[in-house]
């Protein structure tokens, strides 16, 4: 499964009652269903556990490449009121005092295996796909912003005001909560996300996604070969996201 | 007791008085509000594209809704994507064009979803945070 080079895909209103799924675009049209790892009936499945890794080394102060694909995908911050603008990923720069180290990282939903957003949550809007992405389903978040306090990442924002122009594949609104997805409409089509992408394109490649339990996968290996750690390691929510150069 | 008898006598032709105001304002109103209630007539909205609907038109009239939260939990709790039953799948085909070539939501004026929704008055909540016009990708198509 090749997650990088994966080709752009169109859905065609015609298909739907033709029960044809999804066709590619030329050039080299093929039918998708034969390509996709998981068919698009099938439910995800706790065979894979999706992941990301941040080589810190590769990151540079400056570069936003990741958010603004992010804000891009997404439909977020374009509002004119960029305070209260949803955040999926910021970029976080640090400097170690004694050294003078200077280390800059996207910080996003770190997916965690025992997510505290979902421990809080009273009306279970907060869950975790069986593939481990954390989502929040607003159709029953209750917008009471439990799971903004309760994750230690800071990785949830509230929509306070109407929205319009959403995405089809990003539905947001006023009142409910919302957080970094892992881009899970591009992951059930076998595409990395668009942070991921972004970095790449920028020439970076400090951003590595696949499934960590796929012993085969680039970031399983790189997991296993390399010194990975996670974020507050001392909360032991086994998070989906690790950090290498920290 | 005489108070009593009062007040209830009181409240007696109060109550005959304001049925004959009532009454009044009907008679003046009357003929123009049975028009206008005559005159709702079933809703008008433009033909869908596609050949057919994913299920029969008298279901869909009627349950919809069922199809559409099956669906949205299937997919945003599962990641089950299947076109057939999803809103995506129901706007790509409702969506009308104005003179222009451009899609016009859904949930416009006179639009399939907004037309009949005004008929049956029921508000639809979808389109605070659901898109109401075909995806960019569908959009491209012819
Ligand atoms: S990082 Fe925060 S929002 Fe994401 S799963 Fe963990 S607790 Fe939940
Ligand atoms: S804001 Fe929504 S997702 Fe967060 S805890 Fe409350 S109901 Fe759950």
């Amino acid at each position: 499964m090749d997650m990088k080079n994966s080709s752009p895909r169109r859905t065609f209103f015609t298909q739907a009652s033709a029960g044809v799924a999804l066709l590619a675009l030329a050039p080299g049209v093929r039918l998708v269903d034969l390509a996709l790892a998981r068919a698009q009936d099938e439910p995800a499945s706790a065979a894979q556990r999706w992941g990301l890794l941040v080589d810190v080394d590769r990151c540079v102060s400056g570069c936003d490449a990741c958010v603004s694909a992010c804000n891009t995908e997404h439909g977020l911050g374009d509002s004119e009121r960029p305070q209260t603008d949803a955040q999926w990923i910021r970029k976080v720069d640090l400097v170690d005092h004694n050294t003078g180290r200077q280390l800059s990282l996207p910080l996003m939903c770190q997916h965690c295996e025992e997510p505290p957003c979902v421990d809080v949550c009273p009306t279970g809007a907060s869950f975790r796909r069986a593939d481990g992405i954390v989502l929040v389903d607003k159709h029953t978040c209750i917008g009471c912003r439990y799971c903004m306090m309760a994750c230690p990442y800071k990785a949830r924002s509230f929509i306070h005001e109407d929205l319009t122009g959403q995405k089809t594949h990003a539905p947001r609104g006023k009142g409910a909560v919302e957080s970094c997805t892992l881009c899970v409409h591009r992951v059930d089509r076998d595409e990395s996300p668009a942070c991921v992408e972004a970095c790449t394109d920028a020439g970076r490649e400090a951003l590595v996604f696949g499934d960590i339990n796929d012993r085969n996968d680039p970031l399983a290996t790189q997991l296993a070969e390399t010194t990975t750690r996670e974020l507050r390691a001392d909360l032991k929510l086994n998070t989906a996201v690790r950090y290498r150069g920290l | 007791m005489i108070w009593g008898d009062l007040i209830e006598r009181g409240c007696k032709w109060l109550s005959r008085a304001m049925r004959v105001v009532v009454m009044t304002i009907a008679l003046s109103l009357g003929t123009s509000v049975i028009e206008a209630y005559a005159e709702v007539s079933q809703p008008v909205f433009p033909s869908a594209r596609g050949e057919q609907c994913v299920e029969p038109v008298d279901i869909m009239r009627r349950d919809h809704f069922e199809f559409l939260k099956h669906q949205r939990d299937k997919t945003v709790r599962e990641g089950i994507r299947t076109p057939r039953h999803s809103l995506a799948g129901c706007i790509d085909c409702h969506a009308d064009k104005d003179a222009q070539g451009r899609f016009v939501p859904v949930n416009a004026k006179g639009q399939f979803c907004q037309s009949c929704h005004v008929y049956a008055a029921v508000k639809i909540d979808c389109f605070s945070c659901h898109a109401a016009r075909p995806s960019e990708r569908v959009s491209q198509s012819p």
